[in-house]
């Protein structure tokens, strides 16, 4: 069950996130984002983080796409054009991205006996649930950090407001 | 059972797809959505880790990422608008008063 989940939807990221590399419209590969966000919160899902799941669904996939898109919307993005930067970035993007994607793996594949495999949890319908545990982390050990984000949030409104506003 | 290795190599292969979109794509609003590629790819990483060690600080790390993802994205956002109005284009190879 569990690998059939992550084959099926590790895939659909993988396909969307190739997507959002080819198209060339930037409303296209906002919306392959989205899928790839989507698959995202199933695997999150799948390995017993539901409140992360719900929250990718909402805080991701719904208001900062929403904002990706309204922003493509309101500034009529069109198709973007090659340049000499973009031959450039592809001479030098493709080999140092395989060399990351080479390395990381190998290390990966090298330590897979220590890393273990993964489980379905059988605290799913028990007491303490993951919501249970994130939030008695969260307003607990966790609370200054916690409300220093909102202060954090605040900020980042007012400087938005401020930044996208038309000077008189 | 899933191998946690798996999990880590999938974020891997988003991560550099993620590289590679932020280093090709022209358009700044493309650019900035494989930034955010490239942060949930971390997450997952983080979440996998998380379910590995069965602590639940992982996730909360992850919540922490969202939150100043969603803050990055709307002061991005609003920098991009600024941009747009001052040189009327998104292609990056024209905003480049810095390297002249």
């Amino acid at each position: 069950m569990q690998v059939a989940l992550f084959i099926i939807f590790g895939l659909l990221a993988v396909a969307g996130a190739l997507n959002l590399l080819y198209q060339r419209h930037p409303i296209n590969s906002a919306l392959s984002l989205i899928v790839v966000m989507m698959s995202l919160a199933v695997l999150y899902f799948s390995l017993g983080a539901e409140f992360l799941a719900a929250a990718q669904v909402i805080v991701y996939s719904g208001a900062v796409m929403v904002l990706f898109v309204f922003v493509i919307m309101l500034l009529n993005a069109g198709e973007e054009v090659h340049t000499r930067g973009s031959k450039m970035a592809y001479i030098a993007g493709i080999p140092g991205t395989t060399a990351i994607f080479c390395i990381l793996t190998f290390v990966f594949l090298k330590q897979r006996n220590a890393l273990g495999a993964t489980h379905l949890r059988d605290s799913l319908s028990g007491t303490s649930s993951n919501i249970t545990e994130v939030s008695h982390q969260l307003f607990t050990s966790l609370l200054l950090p916690f409300e220093v984000t909102s202060i954090l949030i605040l900020v980042a409104i007012l400087g938005a407001v401020v930044l996208a506003r038309r000077e008189s | 059972m899933v191998p946690i290795a798996w999990y880590l190599i999938l974020a891997a292969i988003l991560f550099s797809i993620g590289v590679a979109a932020f280093l090709i794509k022209r358009n700044v609003i493309s650019i900035f959505m494989s930034i955010e590629l490239m942060l949930n790819a971390v997450n997952l990483t983080f979440v996998a880790f998380a379910h590995m060690w069965h602590q639940v600080s992982g996730q909360i790390f992850v919540f922490f990422v969202m939150v100043v993802a969603a803050a990055e994205a709307a002061v991005g956002l609003a920098i991009i608008i600024a941009l747009f109005r001052v040189r009327q284009t998104l292609n990056i190879d024209q905003v480049d008063l810095l390297k002249d």
